[in-house]
């Protein structure tokens, strides 16, 4: 299991990468942490000419607070969000979905625009894309667009760019100060991609829910945004009814897949036992300081 | 289609030059071209955990990285570690515990262990799981890694305090 051979191109600006994309087009593969798809190569799955390492693209590892924003470079690594002050204080949801990502020495090199771009259906990082409003900032030898979350991915592993595109940067919303939030996943063993999590962040000041976002993943062909469900709570004070309609609707809302792992059933159980925990958790977690 | 790269790379303190092939792993590298034989080769897409090295100061797997990437990289592998006569404090406590039993994950479980227990509390067992379970061990049945590695944990701790 060793890859087949290739040319080895490492530039250091977003200028020189993008160039080479436009030269090699869909010859060429970014190699960022290669998480996902350095064993892509060693299997011998995919047999790019040419690999376009962006490690020392200094310009694309960033990660700042800018207003109610949460600017982060394509190449931050899952453990700098793990272990960023800044997740840590004003983002809690999303250092509890780092957590669950893998294994530390795989948190050191994966990254987000990696992760984002391999679009697995149950990877964390996609999931809180989806759950905060991101917008993916996508450069190509033509120019700049910015994709929303809810565009960007479209099927297992596959995603609206084009060969020549580099994500630059992830653009996340930032929920208000004491806002309630939750991040609910079942794995079989720690580390291990989920069968199924859902995760909400939520505005409810004086228990009556202002606002609410609701995601999940593992349950569908890409993680989704239960909208269905956000609009049935919105301006709502909890109660043991609407939990339990908001279960329901969890349950059929979403497409699982019956796989070796699991099956479509116990995926949609899972769905309805995660939404639970996790609309009651975020709710009852608002107003309070992050740890 | 297959130049060759010159690399700088300095492993356990040593500084080594080579020309490798870019589709050269780094557990290849080490192992083939350095004769550091401590890195094990498992599954070669990174779910054993038996490649474990410290790149840069973070743990990584050498299976999932190019010998041409770590070019002026420092890298930490078992070997780096203490000697047959002067155990490292680590090492000391997975003798101690019986942390081993054929072997074969021990050199990534050791390289695991050096650096969660700079990143991580390990203030409890839970803890002290969760940071070992990327490193499969087929023998053992973790018991006595978790102890060995609870040992060095709270050594550490009560030294700092
Ligand atoms: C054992 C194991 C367990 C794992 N468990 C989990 C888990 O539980 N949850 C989880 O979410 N992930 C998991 N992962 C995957 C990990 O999170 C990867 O780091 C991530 O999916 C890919 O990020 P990367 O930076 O390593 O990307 P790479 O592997 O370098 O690249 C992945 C793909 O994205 C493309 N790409 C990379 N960067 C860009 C960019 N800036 N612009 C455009 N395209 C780009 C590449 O060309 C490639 O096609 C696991 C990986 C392993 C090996
Ligand atoms: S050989 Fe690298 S993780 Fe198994
Ligand atoms: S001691 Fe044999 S695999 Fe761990």
């Amino acid at each position: 299991m060793k890859p087949a051979p290739f040319e080895y191109a490492r530039p250091e600006t977003v200028e020189e990468v993008l160039s080479i994309l436009a030269e090699h087009g869909d010859e060429a593969k970014i190699l960022a942490g290669g998480q996902s798809l350095v064993p892509l190569l060693n299997f011998r799955m995919l047999r790019p000419a040419i690999l376009v390492d962006v490690n020392r693209v200094a310009a694309l590892d960033f990660l700042e607070v800018d207003g109610d924003i949460l600017r982060v470079g394509a190449l931050t690594r899952h453990l700098s969000l793990e272990l960023s002050d800044a997740v840590r204080t004003r983002l809690p949801v999303l250092r509890r979905a780092m957590e669950h990502v893998a294994h530390v020495a795989i948190r050191s090199r994966g990254t987000i625009g990696g992760s984002l771009s391999h679009a697995d259906p149950a990877a964390e990082l996609p999931m809180m894309a989806r759950l905060l409003d991101a917008r993916i900032h996508v450069r190509n030898s033509g120019g700049e667009r910015v994709v929303d979350a809810a565009d960007f991915f479209l099927a297992p592993l596959t995603t609206s760019l084009e060969p020549e595109d580099l994500v630059t940067e992830v653009r996340l919303s930032l929920p208000p100060q004491g806002s309630g939030w939750a991040f609910e996943e079942y794995a079989q063993r720690s580390g291990d991609f989920a069968f199924a999590a859902v995760s909400a962040v939520v505005e409810a000041p004086e228990g009556r829910i202002e606002d609410i976002r609701l995601a999940a993943m593992g349950v569908d062909e890409t993680p989704v945004r239960l909208d269905a469900i956000e609009e049935e709570l919105r301006g709502r004070v909890l109660d043991g009814r609407l939990v339990d309609g908001a279960v329901e609707l969890a349950r059929q809302s979403v497409n699982p897949n019956t796989d070796l792992k699991a099956s479509a059933e116990h995926r949609r159980h899972l769905m309805g036992v995660l939404t639970r925990r996790v609309i009651t958790q975020a709710v009852g977690r608002t107003g309070k300081a992050a740890a | 289609m297959n130049a060759r790269e010159r690399i700088v790379t300095t492993v356990n303190g040593r500084r080594y030059e080579r020309e490798v092939e870019p589709r050269m792993l780094l557990t290849d590298f080490l192992r083939r071209e350095l004769g550091l034989t401590g890195t094990h080769v498992g599954c070669e897409h990174g779910v054993c955990g038996a490649c474990t090295v410290i790149v840069d100061g973070h743990s990584a797997r050498a299976c999932l990285c190019f010998a041409v990437q770590a070019h002026g990289s420092e890298i930490r592998t078992v070997e780096g570690l203490g000697t047959a006569d002067a155990l490292s404090d680590l090492q000391e406590a997975f003798r101690k515990h019986h942390a081993l039993q054929c072997g074969f994950c021990t050199p990534g479980m050791l390289m695991t262990c050096v650096d969660v227990l700079e990143k991580y509390p390990l203030a409890d067992e839970h803890e002290i799981r969760e940071a070992l379970s990327g490193n499969l061990c087929r023998c053992t049945g973790y018991e006595h890694i978790v102890r060995a590695v609870a040992e060095v944990a709270n050594k550490r701790r009560s030294e700092r305090a």
